[in-house]
């Protein structure tokens, strides 16, 4: 059974360079995968109940009130910029470059990840002044159900950073340290698909229909 | 979140323990929840002075709870869920006593009753059926598939932890505060802060949480371990037909286990933080709860029954003596099923007003599910068919399956139509039916793989006698229980009520609770049959590994298998490889070389994540804040801490592989084939004579 040579895992694959760490790869991030599907199904719920619970204002403040696209703007941005810096840590280390250049890049990753989860916790503190907290409506519970479960996975890929900088820098590029990098981007792409989802339904959708 | 909360031991206090309330008010009510409280103290004593007493504290910490290997994963998961099961059959038991206490209020109190139905179904559903079904597939899924253990050994002892850990906080409920009374779907609004501010719904929804992804890591692992890691040339439509069983379910546990979780957690966001979800004022949506539940709970049935599908397959092919029929339609079928499972949940909340138009769908794409389901049958009968066929103890199970699960399935397509089902929804005809397609089909399914697989699991056969009448007592007492529940459901008497008046009632109530001990004394039958066949062992040993004549490449390992599984990974070349090699005399080969093998060390993260979880649920129960935040970070930190382990594995050098398979082999050779006539005779040792006539 021969397999493709250069492409046989979700994601960019580490290749010829690093054939140990190319075959740990394989199974581990079949099933990080398959999590994430998993995982997507939960964002995808949340999405639903979001969608039913549009109009479950109850006299409370709405999108038009709450929802600051200034502010969705430049999260939008500093997320998708820390995508790139993210594949470019990926791209490092399938071409052998350096570590410290890998480490360099999750370093810039996590200030982008840190500098969106302060701003995202801007809006919210924002929103609550305007009354616009979960315990008011049916639509701000689903507001609070899905975003900060984002915020909150964007928090975990910012602690995962932080380890797996530390590994990397105690243990050196081992495959099994190789392996977890190709996962932490995979994760870090799912945040920003997600993040696509959450502007176009929550505050576009929201802006639309609510 | 109310504000009176936090403080050292958050809302706990005397009142939560039952003993107070018997104390209070000395009653029949009290003196039962007091008799269950004092059942599990003393459970947790006697096996804490047992292990003590036999020094088997040691034993237990290196080979058991730290082992990262499947097959020891598997027989804890079986062993949690007989303890579990143990407890839902005696609620069952006195469910059944209060109902046939005659017309009027029986013995129980309302809230007890409730208690009792509700960790009936949370127990038997998450905690006996679900562990059983992963036991055996942990045991069985390296086996069959020829790998040295699944894919990733640790998070699945994770798994187990957490899974163990929900089922403990069940235990706790019934010593420290009360469980739910919101039955096991918990439906809000009843079971949200306004209607119901104990601590009984929130020992649900952590249960359920916390073994929502242990369940869930479980599915990915399976699902990750049969994609992958299958031995050369097994290629997927040479898998065993179980193995087919698994991947479906674990497709359903990835995409059907989040909709549990969200439904639990939106229910939690609820009750903790003031949200309005589920609530009936502010815009809360009490039917996003059903949906959300009913997503994940009907293909939850189906991640059930298809692995018991499996194994019955397994063993109609095997006690027939003949290769599976229709093996393609089977997987065809099992797929379907897996697939259609998603496009029915409806159906079970058709009087909560949707369209007649969207009634329909649904009942018909329930109705749909028949056909895979039938084909199905068919194949297994057609298996059947001239086959040579041993009345065995896993046999007899299957048979009865075929034709008792056939009643259930029929009554299932009655109530798919929203006509009927207007009739006899929410009355004891739904408690009959799913009773009739749980018990024959997962129940009876997981005890015949209980017996088949018993003898590779630990080297000796379980008793023929005593599993004979386990079998009859199974049989007899789910008939008893269950089928007059489907008369009494048609005169119209609802489910889950602690009192009635209709006297024509009485007579089938008092058949159900003749029935329901029928069925304790099969649960006690099926521990003598453990007992005497442990008695036994001398005389049913069977170290070659293949006692049944069967089919699978598990059997042609010895018994009970050696930590790494095979000493050389097998080339497959067949279906029924094992059956194949047998018929041309080339099983047992003697391989060319061996080779250094790597298996997962020992780790103690599943016990560590066990317990920190259970802690932590309990804390969250109880509103102890400052608990719950320190065992969340003990538990990130003990993970993480975890990540920087290197030294990962141990190596089995080569040399030592040779030298037991080559002990084993000698074994082989100097054992004397048995026939099909002698398979219970001692003589038995696990190498089957191949007979030729009837194997193809």
């Amino acid at each position: 059974m021969k397999r493709a040579p250069t492409h046989s895992y979700p994601g960019l694959n580490l290749g010829r360079r690093h054939p140990g760490a190319d075959k740990a790869t394989e199974v581990v991030s079949f099933g990080f995968w398959v999590f994430l599907m998993s995982d997507l199904v939960y964002f995808g719920l949340m999405f639903a109940i979001y969608i039913t619970m549009i109009d479950a204002q109850a006299g409370g403040p709405g999108p038009h009130e709450l929802f600051d696209l200034t502010s969705i703007f430049a999260q939008t941005l500093i997320l998708l910029t820390s995508s790139l810096t993210v594949g470019l840590a990926m791209l490092a280390l399938k071409y052998n470059l350096p570590r410290s250049r890998i480490v360099m890049w999750f370093g810039i990753t996590l200030v982008l990840g840190l500098s969106f989860l302060v701003l995202e916790l801007r809006d919210f503190m924002a929103m609550a002044e305007k009354g616009g907290v979960p315990q008011r409506s049916g639509f701000l519970s689903a507001f609070y159900g899905l975003v900060p479960l984002h915020g909150l996975h964007v928090a975990a890929g910012c602690l995962w950073l932080v380890v797996l900088g530390i590994q990397l820098r105690v243990f050196g590029l081992t495959d099994v340290l190789m392996s977890r990098v190709v996962r932490l981007a995979l994760f870090w792409h799912f945040l920003d698909l997600i993040w696509i989802g959450i502007i176009t339904i929550v505050y576009f959708g929201g802006l639309t229909y609510g | 979140m109310t504000s009176e909360a936090g403080g050292l031991i958050g809302r706990l206090s005397w009142d939560a323990f039952p003993i107070v309330g018997l104390i209070q008010t000395p009653n029949a009510n009290e003196i039962v929840a007091n008799a269950a409280a004092a059942v599990v103290l003393v459970g947790v004593v006697v096996v804490v002075g047992l292990l003590t007493w036999f020094r088997l504290w040691g034993p237990l910490w290196r080979d058991w709870l730290t082992s990262a290997d499947h097959k020891k994963i598997g027989i804890m998961y079986i062993v949690f869920a007989i303890v579990m099961l143990a407890r839902g059959v005696l609620e069952g038991v006195v469910m059944r006593a209060q109902q046939a206490a005659g017309p009027g209020d029986g013995f129980l109190e309302a809230e007890h009753f409730a208690e009792l139905f509700s960790t009936h179904g949370t127990i038997m559903v998450f905690f006996v059926a679900v562990p059983f079904v992963f036991g055996v597939a942990n045991f069985l899924i390296p086996l069959m598939i020829g790998a040295r253990d699944v894919a990733f050994p640790v998070m699945n002892q994770i798994s187990l932890g957490l899974t163990v850990s929900a089922g403990m906080m069940l235990m706790v409920s019934l010593v420290v505060g009360a469980f739910s009374t919101g039955g096991w779907t918990a439906y809000p609004p009843y079971t949200g802060a306004a209607f119901n501010p104990g601590v009984g719904p929130d020992y649900w929804i952590w249960a359920i949480v916390v073994s929502g992804i242990g369940t869930t890591l479980t599915g990915i692992n399976f699902a990750v371990t049969i994609y992958k890691l299958r031995a050369p040339g097994m290629t997927f439509m040479r898998l065993p037909m179980y193995c087919w069983t698994i991947i479906c379910s674990s497709i359903l546990i990835v995409f059907a286990m989040p909709p549990l979780g969200v439904a639990a957690l939106m229910l939690a966001a609820d009750r903790y933080l003031d949200f309005h979800f589920f609530t009936n004022d502010l815009g809360g949506n009490m039917m996003n709860y059903a949906n959300l539940f009913w997503l994940f709970g009907h293909p939850e049935v189906y991640l059930l029954v298809l692995p018991a599908y499996g194994i019955y397959s397994e063993i109609f092919a095997t006690f027939s003596a003949k290769r599976l029929y229709g093996y393609n339609s089977l997987v065809i079928a099992t797929m379907s099923i897996a697939i259609m499972s998603f496009t029915v949940w409806l159906h079970h909340f058709f009087t909560m007003g949707q369209s007649a138009l969207i009634n329909a769908v649904f009942g018909i794409a329930t109705m749909l599910i028949a056909i895979p389901t039938g084909v199905k049958v068919y194949d297994w009968m057609a298996t059947l068919f001239r086959g040579r066929i041993r009345f065995s103890v896993p046999m007899l199970y299957g048979l009865a399956f075929l034709m008792l699960f056939v009643i259930g399935g029929l009554s299932g397509v009655i109530l798919a139509n929203p006509t009927i089902d207007y009739q006899v929804h929410n009355t004891l005809f739904l408690v009959a039916h799913f009773h009739n397609v749980l018990l024959p089909g997962v129940l009876f399914g997981l005890l015949a793989g209980y017996n088949y697989w018993f003898p590779k699991a630990f080297g000796f056969r379980l008793n023929e006698t005593w599993g004979r009448i386990s079998v009859v007592l199974w049989t007899v007492g789910f008939m008893l229980t269950f089928l007059p529940l489907y008369f009494v459901g048609l005169m119209g008497m609802p489910r889950r009520s602690f009192s009635w008046e209709d006297p024509s009632f009485h007579p089938y109530m008092i058949v159900a609770a003749l029935g329901s001990l029928v069925i304790l004394a099969a649960l006690l039958s099926v521990v003598a049959q453990l007992w005497v066949s442990i008695k036994q062992r001398e005389t049913t040993r069977v170290p070659v590994g293949d006692p049944w004549d069967a089919r699978t490449l598990e059997w042609s390992i010895p018994a009970p298998p050696p930590p790494y599984n095979f000493a050389v990974i097998p080339q497959v070349t067949d279906r029924d490889d094992f059956a194949e090699a047998k018929e041309q005399g080339a099983a047992y080969p003697t391989p060319d070389a061996y080779e250094d093998i790597l298996l997962p060390r020992n780790t103690s993260i599943g016990f560590i994540l066990c317990v920190l979880s259970g802690v932590w649920m309990f804390a969250l129960v109880w509103w102890i804040w400052w608990l719950a935040a320190l065992t969340t970070g003990l538990m990130l930190v003990s993970f993480i801490a975890w990540t920087f382990r290197t030294d990962t594995e141990e190596v089995i050098p080569a040399e030592q592989v040779r030298k037991e398979h080559e002990a084993w082999l000698d074994l082989v050779r100097a054992a004397t084939p048995v026939d099909r006539d002698h398979e219970y005779a001692p003589e038995n040792r696990g190498l089957a004579r191949p007979d030729l006539e009837a194997a193809t």
